[in-house]
């Protein structure tokens, strides 16, 4: 799983802008004809170029697998050895999870397993929504109140309580220490260039590689359970805190350190005097989006033993039952929306500090939400034992949707089959399975080669040969064949969402009111784990790539209408205006002036749709597509380190040729319109 | 008049922008010419600056955006590293210390004033006041009562627990001036400190600028892209262009006499009568000949024309001028002010 929202590092700079925009096309046009040419003639010359040998691919899998294997078992530091220091980590982390959990969830336990006798209760239900209250309110007044109980009512009301508890425990460990730690590494990647040279590729791979592909070494290292998924989990959300810690530091105005060294701080005042707290806005931005990538995290984890929402989801869908899933699924939802909405307003609030100054001695006063906390807990801990259903939910009052969902699904697949299935079929028909017998039949030579033409192109020489050397990569490993499925896969459905969301963004940039329907729209489906958008899909056209494809599209197609909407409404309203003023039509300004305009967001838009459906189709292995996603899958039901990460590495190779060639393109594209 | 001591003093100064812009300059002896610069495919940001700050003066630099004269300020504070030059700071080169002694002087013998204001956003206004001498390790009673004071200065009493945000740019500029005037500097800084203010409130903060010097008398390098602002408060101006100095003078001296035709452009549309003073355009009478009459009236030496035109109005054909000690050393004709004034 991929982390989409953030762009990965500029590419390098933009070197060898060729002559004139005029011949572009001739180039293009030679270097396509030479390629069909090649594709159409060569296949009996040279065979070797169309399906890589199957004697000279490296055994990259094999090496990993083997290096592994040796760090668990023999690789030492002399006193101890490397399974001693990982599972060390794994002890350490367990302490603040196993307290949270015991809060929350199971109470503090005597002795363990069956025999294990409660001494002290876990919260009750009513102060853990009272306390959410409570914080809500502190952050954002009584609609927050309101928003963030009502999300944890319905945990507790649709019965999901205990699950949505463990889900919450380890984010609470997880998203804390992946803000100190990004924090700690952008500090140092700020401060010391050769930490930012080291610190911007491995970012930059971390984004791009799938979840799964570092889920089975995480497991193999740290063991199985939750405290590896906090683990896991910490790997995944701490590259963007990194990243936005560094570029957050980077905005700081030069003035500002100007006057650091002005009045003559040290280097630890200078960071912590000066650029943490002068970065505070974007670092809070940073906070809220660990939180989510976290909770996005901890539902993939369950595989690796987080237990929680994200294994009834998974537990659901291996039955097949999707009554259950889709509660859970929905319970994720509702843990997503209060942590975001929460996070947000944190955020705000930290970065306008209220001018109101406390001078009113008496400590409950002075801190009257800690009060309230402290009696809200204390008030219903002592009424849970006289009344046992403040401590837990009563299960009489539970209502379960389930069975309904389950018989609307029937319903709909009873009475649209027919619909439905026709849909799918005239798709994969004409669409879908053509241009995968396509892109299967072209020879990873050409590709090679015509990728890093297009590299050359877009970026000399060593753009080149970076999009070159990595396609190369995923040939000589042997994934080519299974690549080109994620490509085919992902490529249907980027174009399907741009198509979709596109004309969208163009649609309500312009109108004020529509555009912030649109926004909350397509915010909260970004709040979404890419989990959730497996189900409905699952449950109206059963498992395959049509499936995979609607997952990937629902979850792509926010960022298209973002970007698109985004670019189109920053357009300098002079230029409207002057548009307007020399008599253009409506549709003038929009085709003239705007949409050429916006056309470099535009393009971004498209590279973060792609960046997007990439980690969805990793997700959606989990509905019986064949390509490298399957692929690291399999390895991770299969404990197969090297293949996992072979496989998880090709996907990166993909989206990196992918992100690299389209920012590129999208400086060319600045340039010509003469805004850079 | 004695010359005050040189406060601060820059000896071919250069920043050059490239590539081993250091062996460069070495191998230039410190003297490279334009052309030899560019040929190395160096910037020269600052290039051979040599000038002198003197003791309880303003000193303004002058220069359009690209001038190299915020650069200029930076290398002073060695904010920025030069590449080549010396800068003495009361008879220290600043480039020969090490970084903590570097540091204690910023601490308490220098202050800058910013052109965005660079306030603290996360601080009150009194914590961005104190904010230098909380970083210096002053006890807290300590800075606050000093910030207290600071702001009193500045005339923004009763602000003290406002957020910077909360207040207008030029009330935020004038925090920015009590935060830097809070370690009472020996040298104050000043780069473009009223740049980004609108014109009525950039006068309004002028005034206060120089009310504020009538009573603390620092030593003022003052950083500007406009001539009028160098005019109105500089004792001495030098005039920045591609990095060097063109010209440098008091205000009448550049008008008067303009070194170039760069710096003629900007002369041309000043007022003469604003800028030169009685002292330049007095014939040199001995006493005896103008004590004879009662009631001479008299100006002062150092006042410009302008502000002497006015005492002609009641039909006074000749003024008496007047040294710092009431002495009158010549004497200012009515024909030679209109003839100036005419002129325009």
């Amino acid at each position: 799983m991929t982390t989409p929202g953030l762009p990965l590092s500029p590419p390098p700079a933009v070197v060898a802008p060729q002559p004139a925009s005029r011949s572009l096309p001739w180039a293009w046009m030679v270097a396509i004809a030479l390629f069909a040419a090649f594709w159409l003639t060569a296949e009996t010359l040279t065979p070797a170029a169309f399906e890589y040998p199957k004697a000279v691919v490296v055994p990259l899998a094999s090496w990993i697998s083997a290096a592994m294997k040796w760090l668990i078992d023999e690789a030492t530091f002399g006193l101890f050895s490397f399974t001693d220091l990982t599972r060390f980590i794994s002890a350490v982390l367990d302490v603040p999870y196993t307290l949270v959990l015991s809060l929350l969830s199971t109470g503090f336990l005597e002795g363990s397993g069956s025999s294990a006798v409660q001494i002290v209760p876990p919260l009750p239900w009513v102060a853990v929504i009272g306390l959410v209250m409570l914080l809500g309110h502190w952050l954002g007044g009584a609609r927050l109140a309101l928003l963030a109980g009502g999300c944890f009512l319905f945990l507790a009301i649709f019965g999901q309580w205990t699950s949505a508890m463990v889900t919450l425990a380890s984010i609470l460990v997880a998203a804390p220490l992946g803000v100190v730690f990004g924090l700690l590494f952008g500090i140092a990647a700020w401060r010391w260039r050769w930490v930012e040279r080291v610190i911007m590729p491995v970012l930059d791979l971390m984004q791009t590689i799938p979840v799964f592909a570092y889920l089975v070494p995480v497991l193999f290292l740290f063991g199985f359970g939750p405290t590896a998924a906090v683990i896991a989990t910490l790997i995944f959300a701490t590259p963007p805190m990194t990243r936005i810690a560094i570029l957050a530091l980077r905005a700081v105005p030069s003035e500002i350190i100007d006057l650091g060294n002005m009045v003559g701080c040290t280097e630890r005042q200078m960071t912590w005097r000066v650029m943490v707290p002068a970065a505070r806005e974007s670092l809070m931005v940073g906070m809220n989006q660990v939180i989510m990538l976290s909770l996005n995290m901890v539902i993939i984890a369950s595989m690796i033993g987080a237990g929680g929402l994200g294994f009834d989801v998974l537990a659901a869908l291996r039955r097949l039952d999707f009554g259950a899933g889709l509660e859970a699924g929905f319970a994720i939802v509702a843990l997503a929306i209060a942590m975001d909405r929460l996070s947000q307003a944190a955020a705000e609030k930290m970065s306008a500090p209220s001018s109101e100054t406390m001078q009113t001695s008496s400590p409950f006063r002075r801190h009257p939400y800690l009060a309230g906390a402290v009696v809200l807990i204390v008030a219903t801990t002592v009424l849970s034992f006289a009344i046992p259903g403040i401590r837990s939910y009563p299960e009489a009052l539970e209502i379960s949707t389930g069975t309904f969902w389950s018989e609307v699904v029937a319903w709909i697949n009873i009475n649209y089959f027919d619909t439905l299935e026709a849909v799918k079929n005239a798709m994969l028909l004409n669409v879908l399975i053509p241009f995968k017998r396509f892109l299967g039949d072209l020879p990873w030579l050409g590709v090679t080669l015509l990728i890093s033409f297009a590299g050359y192109r877009l970026g000399g020489w060593r753009l080149a040969a970076l999009t070159g050397g990595l396609a190369l990569f995923v040939a000589v490993t042997g994934q080519w064949e299974k690549a080109m499925i994620t490509v085919y896969l992902c490529g249907v459905s980027a174009v399907l969402a741009a198509l979709i969301g596109i004309p969208i963004g163009i649609v309500s940039a312009t109108r004020d009111r529509l555009w912030s329907w649109v926004q909350v729209a397509i915010d909260t489906l970004q709040t979404l784990p890419s989990f959730v958008y497996l189900m409905p899909a699952v449950m109206l056209f059963r498992v395959g790539d049509f499936t995979a494809m609607i997952a990937v599209v629902a979850f792509a197609v926010a960022p298209s209408i973002r970007y698109t909407a985004l670019g189109i409404r920053k357009v300098d309203p002079k230029l409207i205006e002057a548009g307007r003023a020399m008599g253009c039509t409506e549709w003038q300004i929009l085709t003239r002036i705007r949409l050429k305009l916006a056309l470099p967001e535009i393009m971004l838009g498209l590279n973060q749709t792609i960046m997007f459906a990439l980690a969805m189709l990793v997700i959606t292995a989990l509905v019986g597509t064949r390509d490298l996603g399957q692929e690291v899958y399999i390895a991770l039901t299969k404990a197969d380190t090297g293949r996992g990460l072979v496989a998880g590495l090709s996907i990166a190779a993909i989206a990196i040729i992918a992100d690299r060639l389209i920012s590129s393109g999208a400086v060319h594209a600045r340039r010509r319109l003469g805004l850079e | 008049m004695t010359t005050p001591e040189s406060k601060l003093v820059c000896r071919n100064v250069w920043k050059l922008f490239g590539a081993e812009a250091e062996t460069f300059l070495t191998r230039h002896d410190g003297h490279p010419d334009a052309q030899a610069v560019a040929a190395a495919g160096l910037v020269g940001a600052v290039r051979h600056v040599d000038l002198n700050v003197r003791e309880g003066e303003i000193f303004v630099i002058m220069g359009l955006s690209g001038s190299g004269k915020s650069t200029l300020v930076r290398l002073m504070s060695r904010l920025i590293e030069p590449t080549g030059g010396d800068i003495l700071f009361k008879g220290e080169n600043l480039l020969e210390l090490p970084h903590a002694r570097m540091i204690e002087i910023r601490r308490h013998q220098m202050g800058m004033v910013f052109q965005h204001f660079a306030l603290l956003p996360h601080l009150t206004v009194q914590d961005n006041v104190a904010f230098p001498l909380d970083i210096q390790g002053m006890a807290r009673s300590e800075r606050e009562a000093r910030a207290r004071e600071m702001i009193e200065l500045v005339g923004l009493g009763g602000k003290e627990a406002a957020f910077p945000r909360q207040l207008s740019g030029g009330q935020q500029q004038r925090v920015g001036i009590a935060r830097s005037l809070a370690v009472e500097p020996e040298i104050w800084f000043l780069d473009e400190p009223f740049s980004a203010l609108d014109p009525l409130i950039r006068r309004e903060m002028q005034d206060e600028f120089m009310r504020l010097q009538t009573v603390l008398h620092k030593t003022i390098v003052f950083i500007t892209h406009d001539f009028d602002e160098a005019i109105r408060l500089a004792d001495r101006i030098a005039i920045m262009k591609d990095g060097e100095i063109v010209q440098a003078g008091t205000p009448e001296e550049i008008v008067l006499t303009p070194a170039t035709d760069y710096v003629a452009e900007f002369t041309r549309s000043v007022a003469r009568a604003k800028v030169i003073r009685t002292q330049s355009l007095m014939t040199p009478v001995e006493a005896a000949a103008l004590t004879g009459t009662e009631d001479q009236p008299t100006v002062s030496a150092r006042s410009n024309i302008a502000d002497a035109a006015p005492m002609f109005l009641d039909g006074v054909a000749r003024l008496g001028v007047v040294d710092d000690e009431g002495k009158i050393i010549g004497a200012l004709d009515r024909q030679t002010v209109v003839d100036l004034m005419l002129k325009g």
